[in-house]
């Protein structure tokens, strides 16, 4: 930490390449993690931070002023991260000076660095309004930890409280507020609430709603003059009116932090000028985050802030020196005050001419609009209900054209199969098609107390085929369960232990139990319920590793002899072609052991594989052997198959090599087990011959690399995959897509697809942790997918050394020696 | 595909036994099925699965499912019952009651001497 050590001159070319950041914020920081993950060996990060603290997540802040989160839960790098990634922090040393001939910075306390590249992430700080009094006690703003202590702390004497400026920070603030038992009055100075991401009548609606919860608003307020003797009384408005509060929380946005920069004689507008690669006019300086202006725009949230840090760390250790930045669509989901709001670009751009596509129910506070031209959305916003947001972020972010059928666009599927409908249904009506249950059985079990889809399906099978009637089971529920006490079996992970998933983990883990007879023995007093083994299996597997005492008859019959029971019980075998390619070679022994073993039916399958059907048990082993082909999983809850296209290999319009890809998918997960099935596809180009936008993960090629999609499916219910990232090699798109899986494998419930998952969790929250790492978890998943990928064994070994001599045998003929005898 | 061979006897419900004699038959040794797990035996005309519970006990009963001729003694086992690995209908091992349908399945008292298993049956 002594900066003397540091202060040689700029010159010896084996020495490491200095890199001094100015910030350490969620841009800062973020940069030199991923210059760190990139050269970790000829780099030396220093970071000046002027609060003293590590980094962490500005966005939480408002949960941390209601309460539902803690200060220290919030950080995304703490101190020690610093001391064992060998970065230098200058915590609480703000940066005086620059002198740029001579590369070094100068700070306050004597600090001073020397560097060869600098990085300004001096971010942005409350825009604080012009007016009298605001250096009142009592006023605050509302952007750092010390800020909501602060804020905490003074509210504990306050009655009433004002909230200067309607926005997403103002409007948080006022939720905070509100849970101090204070009462909130937002002003606003524009007509509506949240002018960024809604027009007039969005506005209003939100007004209402907040209104409703018990947040006063006035909009077209303008504050004169902060009144009181040394501490705020009141605010007085243009009108002549005067707001009495005890406190006030300014929230009228922000602006950059440009004065160093400026000094130091950088080009400055909103913020500070900066080229694709984010590089200023000073060759060796550069700038990422809310100070950096780039093609006339600034951003004040994270994902842009985190797609400028990757770039920048890209150029600066010159992994790529050609990475450019080239600006960001903005769309966000957010909650205002548990209001779901999704915000694309914004709604003052519309022009004359513009198609506009609006739905308003002020009753319920749902309020949609979406500005169209020329097909292509040009901003919108749904307010109260987001049903369709995901798939309208992804054509905005994409700049698809637009549904034709414009109200696709405002409702989901949801409306079509809406609470009414289960009501309108008759009784004999079949919910579950697989399993033939009518409605009228569904509404008795409900009334025996099962009211949850799990217990109906346990005791009606309903739900428990294909799955796509299970929203139906649910409105059910919802419909006729008013009065039926609720079964506490609903929350647990499986149904012969009496235990969340939580708790269930805890419990395994605090006792230490490896095996799915020891669960029983210790957790459901010795019962050993048969419907809830395989769940079991799977969660300790995931939890214990290579030290899980494998039980097989806790397995499924598929996975006990790896092929797939058929109707007649005998077997399929799909050995493994990866990424669909095969050869003579092979083609010929899959033909020597259908002719041999008399396999009834050999079939191509929709995973580009070759499927021996109607196996017999105990042939299964020779019939491995002579294939001499690994185990395609294709009975089992794994990594499944990756189909691809032929791409640039031979395709005339192919942009980028798929069966490359495909292969290297395949070869790397092969075996990887997971809460369900996993099904993958790579295509060459979007033409998507490999329709990989209907796979659990899918990737299509693009002129500038590849786009990885999630959460797709083509089965009992069709759904297009999310846009997961978009990537510029296949070494970035096997990094991302084995953090996603391993995130599944972790987050997901079991017999959860990922279309539920991503559903479930949505897209921008997986988008946050898999592409932006926002939690920090991202080196941590790559290390646990590895390590699934490393335990990789072909299952069809077992062929010559079978875990029971009797492991593939179906009918046990009887001993001759013993057979009768008579009593 | 050739006829599925384990399902050609006739439904347990409609069979009569009054003329048939009991006789035990031994099915050969209890390792044979591995722990927790069922085997199928042919015993004259029936297929007859028995299994080995954890807790030590052995059960046998008809190896035909009555929903779609599953082989119960490929399905999962626990407390006294099986999951048809077909369609998942969970059947009482020991009395053999179908949990969710009003039908029950042919069982066999078993003895076991040491590691022999000697099931029950009507000549």
């Amino acid at each position: 930490m002594n900066p003397q050590q540091n202060s040689r001159p700029y010159s010896n070319s084996e020495r490491k390449q200095k890199i001094v950041v100015i910030g350490n914020g969620m841009a800062g920081a973020r940069a030199a993690e991923e210059i760190l993950s990139r050269q970790r060996d000829t780099v030396e990060v220093v970071i000046f931070g002027d609060e003293p603290y590590g980094n962490y997540n500005r966005i939480l802040l408002s949960n941390v002023l209601t309460g539902s989160q803690d200060a220290k839960s919030i950080f995304l790098n703490p101190l020690s991260w610093y001391v064992e990634n060998d970065v230098t922090l200058h915590a609480g040393v703000r940066v005086t000076a620059i002198d740029r001939e001579n590369r070094r910075v100068c700070g306050t306390n004597g600090v001073s660095e020397t560097y060869d590249t600098l990085l300004f992430a001096t971010g942005s700080r409350p825009f604080v309004p012009p007016v009298e009094g605001v250096d009142k006690g009592g006023v605050f703003v509302f952007r750092t930890i010390d800020d909501c202590a602060h804020i905490a702390d003074w509210a504990k004497n306050c009655e009433t409280a004002v909230v200067l400026g309607g926005g997403l920070l103002g409007l948080e603030a006022a939720r905070g507020l509100l849970t101090h038992g204070v009462d909130v009055t937002v002003l606003e100075a524009a007509p509506y609430l949240m002018p960024q991401q809604l027009d007039v009548e969005g506005g209003k609606i939100l007004a209402q709603t907040m209104e409703a919860m018990g947040v006063r608003v006035l909009t077209s307020a303008k504050s004169v003059k902060v009144v009181g003797s040394s501490d705020v009384e009141g605010v007085l408005l243009a009108d002549g009116t005067t707001l009495q509060c005890d406190m006030l929380v300014i929230s009228c946005g922000i602006r950059a932090n440009l004065e160093l920069a400026r000094e130091s004689g950088l080009q400055t507008e909103r913020g500070i000028l900066v080229d694709d690669q984010m590089r200023t006019a000073d060759p060796n300086v550069f700038a990422v985050g809310e100070c950096v202006q780039h093609r006339g725009a600034t951003y004040g949230l994270v994902a842009p802030l985190y797609e400028q840090a990757r770039v920048v760390a890209d150029v600066i250790t010159g992994v790529n020196p050609n990475a450019g930045y080239h600006g960001s669509r903005l769309a966000t989901k957010l909650k205002v005050m548990g209001v779901e709001l999704a915000s694309m670009g914004r709604m003052a751009d519309a022009q004359q001419g513009d198609e506009i596509v609006t739905y308003s129910e002020p009753g319920h506070g749902v309020y949609k609009k979406i500005i169209v031209r020329g097909d292509k959305i040009v901003a919108g916003c749904l307010l109260g209900e987001t049903d369709t947001a995901s798939a309208l972020m992804s054509l905005y972010e994409k700049n698809d054209d637009c549904p034709v059928r414009r109200a696709d666009m405002l409702f989901g599927k949801a409306s079509q199969a809406g609470g009414d409908d289960i009501l309108t249904l008759a009784d004999d009506a079949l919910l579950c098609s697989c399993n033939q249950v009518t409605k009228a059985k569904v509404i008795e079990v409900i009334g025996q107390g099962k009211t949850s889809v799990l217990s109906i399906g346990g005791c009606t099978k309903a739900g428990t085929g294909c799955g796509g009637c299970r929203g139906l089971v649910q409105q059910c529920i919802e419909a006729f369960a008013g009065n039926v006490a609720p079964d506490p079996s609903a929350n647990w992970y499986v149904p012969g232990v009496p235990m969340s998933k939580p708790e269930l983990v805890a419990a395994i883990q605090a006792k230490g139990l490896k095996s799915v007879s020891a669960v029983y023995q210790a957790l459901a007093g010795g019962k050993d319920d048969p419907a809830s083994k395989p769940g079991l299996a799977s969660l300790l597997k995931s939890l214990w590793h290579d030290e899980y005492i494998d039980e097989r008859d806790s397995r499924y019959i598929n996975d006990r002899v790896h092929a797939n029971i058929q109707k007649d019980a005998t077997f399929s075998v799909i050995p493994r072609m990866f990424g669909g390619i095969t050869s003579a070679d092979e083609l010929r022994r899959i033909a020597d052991v259908a002719d041999k073993y008399n396999v009834p039916m050999v079939k191509v399958t929709g995973g580009q594989r070759i499927d021996l059907l109607g196996v017999k048990k105990e042939d299964l082993p020779a019939i491995w052997n002579e294939l001499g082909m690994p185990s395609g999983h294709a009975y089992t809850k794994a990594f499944r198959t990756c189909k691809t296209c032929v791409g640039t290999e031979f395709c005339r319009y192919g942009v980028g090599d798929s069966t490359t890809l495909g292969v290297k998918f395949e070869k790397r997960f092969q075996g990887v087990e997971f809460p369900h099935k996993l099904k993958m596809a790579v295509s060459g180009c979007p033409r998507n011959c490999a329709e990989a936008t209907v796979k659990d993960i899918g990737v299509v090629a693009i002129e500038t690399g590849w786009e990885i999609v999630i959460g797709g499916a083509a089965g009992s219910r069709v759904r297009a995959a999310d846009l997961l990232a978009r990537v510029g090699t296949h070494d970035e798109a096997i990094r991302i897509v084995g953090r996603f899986m391993q995130y599944y494998r972790e987050n997901a419930k079991y017999m959860e697809r990922t279309a539920a998952f991503v559903e479930r969790l949505g897209i921008e929250p997986i988008r946050d942790v898999i592409v932006n790492d926002t939690e920090g978890i991202g080196e941590r998943l790559d290390r646990e997918i590895q390590a699934a990928v490393d335990a990789y064994i072909d299952p069809w070994s077992e062929a010559n050394e079978p875990v029971h001599p009797k492991q593939f045998n179906a009918l046990i003929p009887l001993e001759p020696v013993l057979a009768t005898s008579k009593r | 595909m050739g006829a599925p061979t384990l399902f050609t006897h006739t439904n347990p419900t409609t069979t009569t036994p009054f003329l048939s004699q009991p006789i035990e038959v031994c099915v050969g040794s209890l390792h044979n099925i591995p722990l927790g797990e069922g085997r199928a035996y042919r015993v004259g005309s029936e297929t007859i699965a028995v299994f080995r519970q954890r807790n030590g006990k052995v059960f046998a009963i008809q190896n035909e499912c009555p929903h779609r001729g599953g082989p119960l003694s490929e399905g999962i086992l626990g407390a006294g019952s099986v999951i048809c690995p077909f369609h998942a209908w969970k059947v009482n091992v020991e009395t053999g009651e179908c949990v969710s349908d009003p039908c029950t399945l042919r069982t066999y008292p078993v003895r076991l001497d040491g590691e022999s298993i000697y099931l029950k049956v009507e000549a």
